[in-house]
């Protein structure tokens, strides 16, 4: 039996004024692969932010890889978290190349006082061939595209070599083909890596098809939990997306909805 | 061109704190221009400059005035911008007029002759004492020396701070540290360099260095050889035309700028080598 990796208890978080989670709860197994889906607001991006101890919970517990998450105590926690964040803009000018981006990822580990050896440096590239970047290594991180950037960010995650992979609408703002691109590659390092992965996304056309598990959120609840073809019915969209079952089947008809 | 001044001792201190306060300044540019955040360090100086007021008039050391308030700007700032909760502009505009207004109202409240006082202002770097060249060699070394100790920390922090955090770097710490140091370099090089002038040589040769290359390594030396550059050139220039100093100094720096803007390769589209690295140094 799979052992949990992730366990959520009644985790309430809140910024400011605004609640994002009302008290969630979610358990996850080593080895799965969770789409997490659900409108704008929703609270998946806060949802990933207590997993890798970023959020700050004002009530209920969080474990993760049995680490008991406390505010102040989450830098050894995220070492073995990898974080893919949405496309962001990136100065043109700024003077880093792909090759250390990537090895960022390896700072955690490294420690402070600690400089990159030969071994890390192996790390890293092995991570750029594994994305298809290598022939980009020098290049400097704002001269990429939204999808190399994307790239680049996935090989930061395997240069950290962590045990659990979350991804925050990695697929937004890019085009179709660096899109489907992305999609596989996260699952093909899902498999090969063995990791534990939470796929955050609004847009059901970015869920990777071969997701194990689909958690329904909304209003920072979690509204439904279970298997994709459970879940991803014209019914529970409809309920999720407060529209019409009809509308809800035209349009997944019309724009080949998952 | 008589040269001879250049023997005195007055001027070798000059020359000695231009270059050690341009290493100290340029080196805290580089956070400044790439973390985009000119607004707190130009909020730090004239609290800086408001702070040694303080301590004119009430009688106490300038220099632990100029600090203690340098650091209480960006205390306030710092959270304020870090936080969403209000725009930088805004808060680097509430601060700036306040530390100013604090500024001239010690300025008027301060019994006797306010010499003293317009030095801070626009520095005085001929009249620099050994010090004043400690001072600035401790805070240089400092800077230097975390910079080299926390090379890989500062440069997580500087391209995404949330990256940073999300792969275990505690980079609220190291932007916080960097502010610090700030507080330290504007402290040590007020009197040099003058509180109204003293952020263009924190700005300008980082700003410069910024636009010549693509390796912060590069940027980090290119930014201290343009602060030792704008200062001995401004020395010289504050000789030969018998002009304030600390003026022709941030001159040179925005000269320094201006040239650097005009031959950046960073406007030409390059084609990058696409291969891999293999058996490249590092470090």
């Amino acid at each position: 039996m799979h052992k949990t990796v992730i366990d959520i208890e009644n985790a309430v978080v809140s910024y400011r004024e605004d609640i994002a989670l009302r008290g969630v709860s979610l358990k996850v197994t080593a080895g799965e692969f969770v789409g997490i889906v659900g409108p704008n607001g929703a609270g998946k991006t806060t949802l990933l932010t207590i997993v890798n101890g970023l959020g700050r919970l004002l009530s209920g517990q969080v474990a993760v890889l049995g680490h008991h998450i406390k505010p102040g105590n989450g830098h050894s926690l995220r070492k073995k978290v990898g974080y893919v964040p949405q496309v962001e803009q990136i100065d043109p000018r700024m003077p880093v190349n792909v090759r250390e981006v990537v090895m960022i990822g390896r700072y955690g580990l490294l420690g402070w006082l600690r400089r990159p050896g030969k071994h890390d440096w192996a790390v890293v590239d092995k991570a750029l061939e594994l994305v298809d970047m290598a022939q980009l290594a020098r290049r400097p991180i704002g001269h990429l595209s939204g999808g190399e950037q994307q790239r680049v960010s996935i090989a930061r995650c395997l240069a950290q070599e962590p045990e659990i992979f979350l991804l925050d609408e990695p697929t937004a703002s890019l085009d179709w083909k660096a899109q489907s691109e992305i999609l596989e590659l996260v699952k093909r390092i899902h498999d090969l890596r063995h990791l534990t992965t939470l796929f955050v996304t609004h847009d059901l056309k970015c869920l990777p098809i071969t997701c194990d598990r689909v958690v329904l959120m909304k209003d920072g609840l979690i509204w439904d939990d279970g298997s994709p073809k459970e879940l991803l019915t014209d019914e529970a969209l409809s309920r999720l997306y407060e529209m019409p079952v009809s509308a809800v089947a035209r349009r997944r008809r019309e724009t080949i909805l998952v | 061109m008589d040269l001879s001044i250049f023997g005195y001792q007055f001027m070798q201190n000059a020359l000695l704190s231009a270059f050690l306060g341009g290493i100290a300044c340029a080196t805290i540019g580089v956070f400044v221009v790439l973390k985009h955040m000119p607004f707190i360090g130009v909020g730090m100086s004239h609290a800086a400059f408001a702070g040694a007021l303080l301590g004119l008039w009430l009688g106490f050391n300038p220099l632990i005035g100029a600090f203690g308030l340098s650091l209480l700007a960006a205390a306030i700032i710092g959270p304020l911008a870090d936080r969403g909760q209000l725009n930088p502009e805004t808060s680097i505009g509430v601060i700036y007029s306040l530390m100013l207004g604090l500024a001239f109202l010690f300025m008027g409240l301060m019994p006797g002759t306010k010499s003293g006082a317009l030095e801070l202002l626009w520095g005085s770097i001929l009249t620099n004492t050994r010090g004043d060249i400690i001072l600035l060699a401790v805070v240089t070394v400092v800077v230097v020396g975390v910079v080299f100790t926390f090379y890989k920390e500062i440069q997580a922090t500087i391209f995404n701070r949330d990256m940073a955090l999300s792969v275990g770097i505690p980079a609220t710490v190291i932007l916080y540290g960097i502010l610090f140091l700030t507080g330290a370099t504007i402290t040590a090089t007020l009197r040099s360099i003058g509180g109204l002038l003293i952020f263009s040589l924190i700005l300008n040769p980082a700003a410069a260095a910024y636009q010549l290359t693509y390796s912060l390594k590069r940027m980090f030396l290119l930014a201290a050889v343009f602060g030792v550059l704008s200062g001995w050139v401004g020395l010289l220039l504050s000789y030969l035309f018998d002009i304030p100093s600390g003026a022709t100094i941030v001159i040179t720096s925005s000269a320094v700028f201006l040239l650097a803007l005009v031959f950046s390769p960073k406007k030409k589209v390059k084609s990058w080598p696409e291969k891999p690295v293999v058996d490249e140094q590092h470090h």
